[in-house]
Parts: C-alpha cells; sequence; structure tokens
C-alpha cells in the first residue's frame, strides 16, 4: 500500500506545486500592487502545501530522497498534478476562474480529508484548509466582481467559465490505488465530493450573475500522468537549475 | 514667527512634520520626488529577482525569493501611501512612472543572469538600501519615517538571505563559484552608486540636509556599506572588484576607486541594458488590469 | 484618469484584548476587497488577530494648528489624573 500512498501524495502535492508556480507567475504583473501581494500569498501557500507531502514521500521512499528530489528530477509522465493547475495563466479572469475550481474542490476535499486514517495526511489537510478557505473567499468574490462589474468583465469571465470547464471533471478521476486507501480510510471518495463542489460553483455563479457552463465532454487522464503540453515547458524552467548542476547545494 | 519660523523649528527639535502642516513648498516637492523614487524604485526591483522565482533551484529557496519579492511590492504599497499624504494620488505617482517623469533606482536596470545574481542583489543591492533606510528611519517626515522603520523591520532578512545564496555558490562547486564572482563583478560598482553622487556634486543635497529629509550624505553613507561588505566578501573567498580598495590605517576607512558616473548617469538617463524592459513590463501588466480595476470599481459603486 | 480604488485606513488587533490599532492603509474597491488586502499586506507575518478597515474619506479628523483650543482646555484639569491624588504613607494596592 505504500505506493498507492506515495502516489496519492503526489497527486496532492503536485497539484499544490504547479498550481503555485503558474501564480507565482503573476509576481509583479498583478493588477494593482495589492493584488500582486495577495496572489503571491496564495501561492506561497501552495509551495508551502507541496513542501510538506513531498518531504513525507522522501520519508516514505527513505534513501537520498528530499523534497526537492522530488520536485525537479522526475518527467511529465511522473507528475500527477490535476490539468488544471498546469492550464497557463491567461488574463487576469481565466486565473481567477481557474482558483475558483481548484479552491472550491480543495476546500471539500480537505474538509473531509482532515479525517484521514493517515495522521500526515489528516494534519496536511487540516493546515491546508485553514489557507484554502481564505483562497476560495478570495477567488469567489472575484468571480463575482468580475461577473457583476462591466460589460466587458463579465464577457470576459463568462468565457473563461466556459473554456476551463472541460478540464474540471479531471479533479475527480480516481485510480486503482485511490479507491484501495479510500477502503483504508486513508483517501476521500471523490464522488462524494462532486455534488458539494457543483453546490458552490452554482450558488457563487449566480452572485455573480453567470451562467453554468454547458456540460459536455471531460478532458481527464492526469491521475495516470497523462498532460497536456504545457507541463513539459513548465518543468524545464522550473527543474533548469537542478538539471544543469545535478550535483550541487544551493 | 513665520510659518517658515515655525517650521524651522520643528525641524531642529526633530519633531516630525505631519501631513496637514504647513510646509515650504520646495519641502513638499522634494519629499514627493524622493518618497516616489523610493516607491518605484521598490516596484521596478520586483522584476530582476521575479525573473528568477519560476527557475530557483529548491523549494527552499522559492519560496524564500517569493516572499522576498513580495515584501518588495508591499514596501511599494507602504511608500506609495506615505507619498501620497502629500497631496498627489498613486494613480498620478504611477503615470510619471510611466512617461519616465519619475525616475527610480537604476541598479534595476541590470539583468539577472545567473542563480548567483539573486544572491547579489539581496547582499549587495539590498545591503546598500538598507544602510540608506536606516539612516531614513529619523528623516523629518513623519509618514516617511513610518513608512521606514517598518521596512526596516522587515528586510532585516533580505539581506542574510541573499549573502546565503552568494556563500553557498562562493564555497560551492567551481561552477558555482564562478557564478558568483561573475554576480559579484557585476554588481559591485552599481551598487555602490546607489548612494548617489559624490556630495559636492549632489544639486539637491543642501536643501535635503538642510530640511532634514536627508541626515547622512551620499558619501558617509557609500563608506558604511563598503567598510562592512568587504569583510563579508573575503570570509567567502570572493573578490571585490576594485584593484584601489584598501584599507586606510589613518582613516580607518576603506580607500576605493574612482566609480564610472559616465555609466550612471547614461543609465540613469535610459541607456542602460533594461531601462526600456522594465517600463514596459510595468505598463503591460498596468494595461492588461486596467479592465480588472474598472469591473472592481464598477461593482463596489453597485455593492457597497 | 486610472482608478486605483479608495484609499483605506487599516486597524489591527494584535492579540485578543487588545486595541486596535493603526498600521497604514491600502488601496481597494469595496469594502470585502478592503479586508482581504489589509489582511494579506498588513498580516504577512502573523501580526493579527482582528482587521478593521475604515474608508479615508470617511474619517474626520481635528486641525492641528487648532491643537490648542482642542487639548489644552484639560491641562489644568489635573484631577483627572490617578497620581493627583495622595495617598497615606504605607497604603498598598490602590
Amino acid at each position: 500500500m505504500k505506493n498507492e500512498l506515495i502516489n496519492y501524495c503526489l497527486r496532492l502535492g503536485d497539484s499544490s506545486l504547479i498550481l503555485g508556480q503558474r501564480l507565482a507567475e503573476w509576481c509583479s504583473k498583478g493588477p494593482m500592487l495589492e493584488e500582486d501581494i495577495a496572489l503571491t500569498n496564495i501561492s506561497l501557500d501552495f509551495f508551502g502545501q507541496s513542501r510538506m507531502l513531498y518531504s513525507y514521500i522522501a520519508e516514505l521512499k527513505g534513501g537520498d530522497e528530499t523534497e526537492d528530489t522530488v520536485a525537479f528530477r522526475r518527467n511529465e509522465r511522473e507528475f500527477y498534478n490535476i490539468l488544471l493547475a498546469e492550464r497557463p495563466n491567461g488574463h487576469f479572469g481565466d486565473t481567477i476562474v481557474r482558483s475558483f475550481f481548484v479552491d472550491a474542490f480543495n476546500f471539500h476535499h480537505y474538509s473531509k480529508l482532515k479525517e484521514s486514517k493517515d495522521s500526515v495526511i489528516a494534519a496536511f489537510a487540516e493546515k491546508s484548509l485553514k489557507e484554502v478557505v481564505y483562497h476560495l473567499r478570495h477567488s469567489s468574490e472575484w468571480v463575482i466582481r468580475l461577473g457583476d462589474g462591466t460589460e466587458e468583465s463579465k464577457l470576459k469571465v463568462q468565457t473563461s467559465l466556459n473554456e476551463l470547464w472541460s478540464y474540471t471533471g479531471d479533479m475527480f478521476d480516481m485510480n486503482d490505488g485511490d479507491h484501495l486507501l479510500t477502503s483504508e480510510g486513508i483517501a476521500i471518495d471523490l464522488e462524494e465530493i462532486k455534488p458539494l463542489w457543483n453546490a458552490t460553483i452554482e450558488s457563487v455563479l449566480k452572485r455573480g450573475k453567470l451562467d453554468l457552463p454547458e456540460s459536455k465532454y471531460m478532458q481527464k487522464g492526469s491521475r495516470n500522468a497523462m498532460h497536456s503540453e504545457y507541463l513539459g515547458h513548465l518543468l524545464c524552467e522550473m527543474q533548469y537549475i537542478q538539471r544543469a548542476y545535478p550535483n550541487s547545494q544551493w | 514667527m513665520t510659518d517658515l519660523d515655525k517650521f524651522l523649528e520643528k525641524i531642529n527639535n526633530n519633531i516630525k512634520i505631519e501631513p496637514k502642516d504647513w510646509m515650504p513648498d520646495g519641502y513638499r516637492k522634494h519629499l514627493q520626488r524622493q518618497m516616489s523614487q523610493h516607491a518605484h524604485s521598490e516596484v521596478i526591483g520586483m522584476q530582476p529577482e521575479g525573473n528568477w522565482i519560476t527557475r530557483a533551484p529548491s523549494l527552499r529557496a522559492k519560496v524564500i525569493l517569493l516572499a522576498k519579492v513580495q515584501d518588495e511590492a508591499g514596501h511599494g504599497q507602504y511608500l506609495y501611501s506615505a507619498a501620497e499624504t502629500l497631496g498627489k494620488s498613486r494613480a498620478v505617482y504611477i503615470e510619471e512612472l510611466q512617461s519616465r517623469k519619475a525616475k527610480y533606482s537604476s541598479i534595476f536596470n541590470y539583468p539577472t543572469l545567473n542563480w548567483a545574481d539573486m544572491g547579489a542583489v539581496g547582499w549587495l543591492v539590498d545591503g546598500a538600501a538598507i544602510v540608506n533606510q536606516v539612516s531614513l528611519q529619523k528623516t523629518s517626515y513623519g509618514p516617511y519615517a513610518r513608512a521606514m522603520v517598518k521596512i526596516c523591520k522587515e528586510e532585516s532578512f533580505h539581506q542574510r538571505q541573499g549573502y546565503e545564496i552568494i556563500s553557498k555558490m562562493a564555497l560551492g562547486s567551481p561552477e558555482q563559484k564562478e557564478m558568483a564572482q561573475d554576480a559579484m563583478n557585476r554588481f559591485w560598482w552599481p551598487s555602490i552608486m546607489m548612494f548617489g553622487p559624490h556630495d559636492q556634486d549632489s544639486a539637491r543635497s543642501g536643501d535635503a540636509m538642510k530640511w532634514g529629509i536627508k541626515i547622512e550624505s551620499n558619501d558617509d553613507l557609500r563608506q558604511k556599506f563598503i567598510d562592512k561588505t568587504v569583510a563579508q566578501a573575503e570570509l567567502i573567498g570572493l573578490t571585490i572588484p576594485d584593484k584601489d580598495l584598501k584599507w586606510n590605517e589613518e582613516t580607518k576607512h576603506y580607500d576605493f576607486g574612482a566609480m564610472d558616473w559616465d555609466e550612471f548617469w547614461s543609465v540613469v538617463n535610459g541607456d542602460g541594458p533594461c531601462n526600456d524592459d522594465r517600463i514596459n513590463h510595468h505598463i503591460k501588466a498596468h494595461e492588461e488590469g486596467r479592465w480588472v480595476r474598472e469591473a472592481a470599481n464598477a461593482y463596489a459603486e453597485k455593492n457597497n | 484618469m486610472d482608478n486605483q480604488g479608495d484609499i483605506w485606513e487599516v486597524f489591527i488587533q494584535s492579540k485578543p484584548g487588545l486595541a486596535h490599532k493603526h498600521v497604514g492603509n491600502i488601496h481597494a474597491m469595496g469594502k470585502e476587497m478592503a479586508l482581504q488586502n489589509a489582511r494579506d499586506m498588513y498580516t504577512r507575518r502573523q501580526e493579527g488577530t482582528c482587521i478593521w478597515v475604515v474608508k479615508f474619506a470617511d474619517i474626520t479628523s481635528s486641525i492641528p494648528e487648532e491643537d490648542g483650543s482642542f487639548f489644552e482646555p484639560s491641562n489644568d484639569k489635573i484631577y483627572r489624573q490617578a497620581v493627583h491624588y495622595i495617598m497615606p504613607e504605607g497604603s498598598k494596592n490602590i
């Protein structure tokens, strides 16, 4: 079961790391100084979450593994982050909608995961939940503001919602290992999360006077390390120093 | 007693000048220029370091750098906020930056080309800035002094993280050491020129000292910085790229070589390697954020 | 002219039971954003337990030049200060 547990932690940790990396790309590009700082704060939370899980993975794997070997020495097909996390930032509305979908998921997911029988995962979920409550508030309020702001912002954010919608199904995907861990009380059955997530999305969109995107084909694959082409470029950039000077200390 | 007498009496008695107090027009203008320049420097300064956040070599290095650059945004905000008390809005200050009417510290017009530059920027550039900012905690304008106190408190980790990065590299593999020395070579002279021209060539220093805006002169601050930095460089085996640098037993200070003021002024006036890139980056982000600010304003009008 | 939102003054309570203290200001559009921005700007180092934000335009200030007429009337009313009273030698806890 150790391998399943490691793989499950990679799912959680990679999603945090990759979304954190995307949000960090906003640094010095925010629409206002105050918002620049908000986005960086959220990014820092995600990095913190991934570090917690990577340290656990390194401990489970043993040997010379560290949080950094886990983060910097794997390729695309070894990453298990949700597809939404790797979507490019686009404009501010795209970034907010991407965050909103993920934050709502994390909120309901971690609310249950904090009861996990694995004490590290439970502690991770409990700590992360405090951060996620704020993330969700931040992204929801922006969705509402943009939805009920100007004609231009309404059109933009509705388009972001429609375009990113097909990546949301992927968050709920589970592999055999996840089912095993669920039966052991370690992981959460994501089918249970779905109606809660839907309810949050619907209520926020309603407050923002926005339409729920039409259901259509859902992308998936990340649970088996299948990704878009964007991930490889993100990893190239993120891992460059560790790859170029593999035996150095920084 | 005239308004001016009362004002000067406060300065002489170290009583802070507050936003609603009477102040000479020149004092207000000098502060508007200096404080906004300081704010712009924090904000533009996010770019050369932001350049490495996505490429930081460890997760620890990444969060430290991100938190540091975020602090700079915060410090820019504190300074704009203090500068706004002088009756000019942040929007106007930003417009002056983008139209190049206002300046920012010239050091940020140099590119960051390897990871050791994150060390050099923190250690040397922030190091120089801190020497200046510690001195400015005693400046005569209340909001500026208070912003400086807050900034100095938060900046205490900035220089240390820079020195940590560069010392690890200077004491690391030959390749790392080479990068560290390269960073040192590129950042040393621009860092010591951050303190501005020699006192005798500094046109506005006179008034600034008289009004208690500046507490110590450019040359004194520069000397302070050099004196404390030389030993730090020696400790980690880096060579300061100045063949004239040597300890002077008589003055108890380091003597150092002549700075290239032609280069300094050409970079200040727009001809540095990154001047256009820095301003264009700022304008692009500002323009791309316009619809967001408009939406937020429209929403607030409807709902508050 | 670009609109950077209103200026909001920020007050933070650093521990339960203490008074809210002025720490600075932020720009924001609307009170929810003001609260969020204040949180991100001023509690990055765990400085607080509660935040107040007040729109700067809603604050009325006395005028420093009129300090005299505003504050001097209480100068001669030192009977409002505890130290004004002489307690008998040896009295404690009062």
